[in-house]
């Protein structure tokens, strides 16, 4: 039977497709990062704008152009280098200390129950401690050196990768293990085919964690300690009401931040193909 | 006749301590079962009667606390292999991988084993699919997988727990024929383990119908349907009559128990 009366219906019809120029297309693509820069420009802009017409005041809260400044003019001295390399080097050395330390004992407490049972009181209670407050206690131990702040350094990624190491080794599936044991997988196989690859994923979200919490951990102890590094930068520039090279500072430990995260991304993504979620995140990077 | 036996369990009792009541469940009471060499054989029964603890004790997961279970042995490895109930594929492992894991648990080389793996991947239909995360394969496809690790290791005993239960009506008969056709390529003893009665009468030479907890064996039924058997033969008076025997049994076990305070 034929629609009669075309009043009756409510019509359905797909989306006529309009054909689009060029450059409409391509802005469709491109959304994400052209709005994207388009804000960060902006928030520049405005923030230069209000510093030159004296909205912001100088002293306090330098301009783009200032912090621009300040790094040409640092960038030319040795000392900035070295308070760099010193900063670097106390992260570094604390993270892959910490590293190389929490993952396997996470997975032998993760693993074996008696192991747990020793540790698990230990691990709650020392996570608890404000890192920040065993600065005084290990100065007492080993001065105000740079192995104090890799030491608060490594404490602070210690126990952000360990806990949920633990986590992810108490989680494996149990269907996955019992394939291992019905085949006869060594102890050792049984680790490397099912118990790790199971974990990486928490693991990775240890370091995620770890890696913000050692950089709150070499500000503090380098403005505690007030010898070296860019947190002693900071501290110096405000002491001369600098605020450019302050905020200079500033975005040198924002920039490490963002690198090492953005490293450990890769690098977790690189281990987890396997992972549906992981391959679309590459697929919309592309 | 008895060295014609591929396996042979006598008097197999599993109790449970359940930790919440401090009491002793009885999972299986006793199994007494003979399963001759190149037979395949259904354990039927409801769920929680003890079928698929039957076949981790037979695998060695679990370890029975009586009775006796004999496997021939196999000069060259393994006895038995088992084909998991939700594939349990390693999902960070490729199909390839996936399937020459239990040689590699032997000691096989990867390479090695990853050769061998081939005509099986091949065998169950998967050619082409060697590189594939499980994650994009269909659930048919990737019990397809699990049969094909179990079969790698070239043991004459498939141990398989369910393994369509998850599927979907339509791939679960193709998945059937399927397993049919393998099995005569292979030449393999399997016990299969499922709740489904028509799955059971159609693949098997013999169906043994388990009573719910505690599991016992209530009947041993020959299946005398002709093979090879296409899926029609489902449609057939004889296949029903069978169907309709067990469905008999099953619930004339359940009104009774029904009425049985607990224990």
């Amino acid at each position: 039977m034929a629609v009669e009366s075309a009043a009756a219906y409510r019509v359905i019809q797909p989306r006529a497709r309009r054909s689009r120029s060029s450059l409409r297309r391509w802005y469709r693509r491109n959304e994400r990062n052209v709005l994207g820069l388009a804000g960060l420009v902006t928030f520049f802009a405005l923030w230069q704008v209000s510093s030159n017409l004296g909205v912001i005041d100088d002293l306090f809260f330098s301009s783009p152009a200032g912090v621009y400044l300040a790094a040409v003019r640092e960038a030319q001295l040795p000392r900035f280098w070295r308070d760099v390399q010193y900063s670097l080097t106390e992260v570094s050395v604390g993270f892959l200390a910490s590293f190389v330390l929490a993952v396997p004992l996470g997975l032998l407490i993760g693993w074996y129950r008696r192991v747990s049972f020793a540790f698990d009181p230990w691990l709650n209670f020392l996570n608890a401690i404000p890192r920040p407050a065993l600065i005084p206690l290990v100065v007492l131990w080993v001065g105000l050196g740079i192995e104090m702040k890799t030491i608060i350094v490594f404490l602070g990624g210690f126990f952000s990768i360990i806990l949920p190491t633990v986590e992810g080794v108490r989680t494996v599936d149990q269907g996955l293990l019992d394939v291992a044991h019905s085949f006869r997988a060594s102890q050792r196989r049984l680790f490397a085919s099912v118990v790790i690859p199971a974990t990486v994923p928490f693991i990775a979200t240890g370091v995620r964690l770890a890696l913000g919490r050692l950089l709150i951990g070499v500000v503090v102890a380098e403005l505690y300690a007030q010898t070296q590094g860019i947190g002693v930068m900071i501290a110096r520039a405000a002491d001369a009401l600098d605020s450019s090279r302050m905020l200079f500072g500033v975005l040198i430990f924002t920039l490490m931040g963002v690198l090492t995260t953005e490293l450990a991304g890769r690098i977790e993504r690189r281990f987890q193909r396997w992972r549906p979620s992981a391959n679309l995140d590459l697929e919309e990077g592309n | 006749m008895a060295s014609e036996l591929a396996l042979s369990a006598r008097g197999v009792r599993m109790e449970y301590r359940d930790r919440s009541s401090d009491t002793r469940l009885v999972a299986i009471e006793t199994m007494d079962l003979d399963v001759a060499d190149g037979e395949f054989v259904s354990l039927l029964g409801p769920s929680g009667c003890g079928k698929s603890t039957f076949l981790k004790i037979v695998n060695g997961l679990l370890t029975a606390t009586a009775g006796e279970i004999r496997l021939r042995r196999n000069g060259k490895g393994r006895e038995d292999a088992m084909v998991f109930q939700d594939a349990a594929l390693f999902p960070w492992y490729s199909v390839l991988d996936n399937v020459a894991y239990g040689l590699v648990c032997a000691g096989v080389s990867n390479a090695e084993a990853r050769k061998r793996a081939e005509p099986l991947i091949t065998l169950v239909g998967l050619g082409g699919f060697e590189t594939k995360y499980p994650y994009q394969l269909s659930g048919g496809m990737q019990q397809r997988a699990n049969l094909a690790r179990a079969l790698a290791v070239d043991a004459p005993i498939l141990l398989m727990d369910e393994p369509f239960a998850s599927l979907d009506a339509q791939t679960r008969e193709v998945m059937q024929a399927e397993l049919l056709r393998i099995w005569n390529a292979a030449k393999k003893t399997v016990v299969f383990v499922t709740h489904q009665i028509e799955e059971a009468v159609y693949l098997s030479d013999r169906v043994v119908v388990m009573s719910s907890r505690p599991g016992r064996i209530l009947a041993d039924i020959p299946i005398a349907l002709p093979r090879p058997r296409a899926l029609e033969v489902k449609r057939s008076a004889e296949f029903t009559a069978y169907a309709a025997q067990i469905w008999q049994l099953l619930a004339g076990q359940r009104a009774p128990a029904a009425a049985a305070p607990e224990s």
